[in-house]
């Protein structure tokens, strides 16, 4: 079956997106291997010296980077942080990620909508980290993001689809991939947001704190594309009320 | 006096070059920022540091 996941141009097979947070670079390799992941997400800071290992060294040279701008608590920060990236070598993609709120963890919607322009503008791939709000989703269209990736639940809290409603709103209403990002804690929550419709799921802090990582990561991968295959598929419908035989209706032992 | 990476450094007159020699960054996975805008690589031997300079030396970590 031809199912390319298409963003900014460019396919990928894999609707994986894998997080590298919170886990060690040996488990990086074998946690892209078994997520079948084509996409990986990092984050930008201050770099140490030499005597410390890069994540790059770790990273096969055919999975696309998605550099994430955390940190960043305003547009033009993020903007910054985007440029850095962009100078790191890694490519045009960019996650927009801005959040002024450290308790919730939160994005601010509306500097992420400045931000998305003025990255598009400047040629980059961006996909902007959201809370699911369909006018917010909007702007970012109009601003020139790639896809729109709303929050299922809050970053790394592995409570799975709280803003199941309002997911499907975006995923009904916006013409883009809508990709669930953040509080995806299990593979059966990433296989209802896939069933929903959701082009792609991101996940970290569900493999980074599960026992093993690696299993948890093929656990996901087969979740992922169950969702996906069941969503093309077209579920069936769901009666309101009665039952409806799944055996013939011919009469057996009796007229 | 000169920030970098948030500590104050009196390095002022090096090239963007000899202080990433001399502090052992490997050139390969950093980005360099001077006040808040990105130094391309090919300008690490021109550009001295000045007094007064913020600069950010940055790379890849994991992250979500």
């Amino acid at each position: 079956m031809d199912d390319k996941f298409i963003i900014g141009g460019h396919e990928f097979n894999s609707r994986f997106i894998l997080g590298s947070g919170k886990y060690s670079l040996e488990l990086i390799e074998s946690a892209i291997r078994d997520a079948g992941a084509e996409i990986i997400t990092l984050a930008v800071r201050r770099a140490n010296t030499k005597d410390q290992e890069n994540i790059l060294d770790y990273i096969p040279k055919d999975v696309t980077l998605l550099p994430n701008t955390s940190g960043a608590r305003n547009a033009q920060e993020a903007v910054r942080i985007a440029r850095l990236a962009r100078e790191l070598g890694c490519g045009n993609f960019v996650k927009v990620e801005i959040m002024r709120d450290s308790k919730y963890l939160l994005p601010d919607n509306t500097e992420t909508i400045k931000a998305t322009e003025i990255l598009a503008n400047d040629g980059f791939i961006v996909m902007p980290y959201m809370y699911p709000d369909l006018n917010a989703a909007r702007d970012m269209v109009n601003a020139g993001a790639a896809s729109i990736m709303p929050l299922a639940s809050p970053i790394g809290s592995n409570k799975g689809l709280a803003t199941r409603e309002f997911i499907q709103i975006l995923i009904d209403e916006i013409d883009l991939p809508i990709i669930v990002d953040a509080g995806i804690g299990r593979p059966s929550q990433a296989c209802e947001a896939m069933e929903m419709g959701a082009a792609a799921i991101m996940a970290n802090t569900a493999l980074a704190t599960a026992g093993n990582l690696p299993l948890m990561a093929s656990a996901f991968r087969a979740a992922i594309e169950a969702g996906r295959k069941a969503y093309l598929a077209k579920p069936g419908r769901v009666l309101s009320r009665g039952a409806s035989a799944s055996d013939p209706l011919t009469g057996f032992l009796r007229d | 006096m000169v920030k970098i990476n948030g500590n104050d450094c009196d390095i002022s007159g090096m090239t963007i070059s000899q202080y990433l020699k001399a502090t052992d960054y490997d050139l390969k996975f950093i980005a360099v920022e001077r006040n808040e805008e990105i130094v391309p690589k090919d300008q690490y031997d021109e550009i001295i540091i000045q007094n007064g300079d913020v600069i950010e030396v940055v790379s890849f970590v994991g992250g979500g």
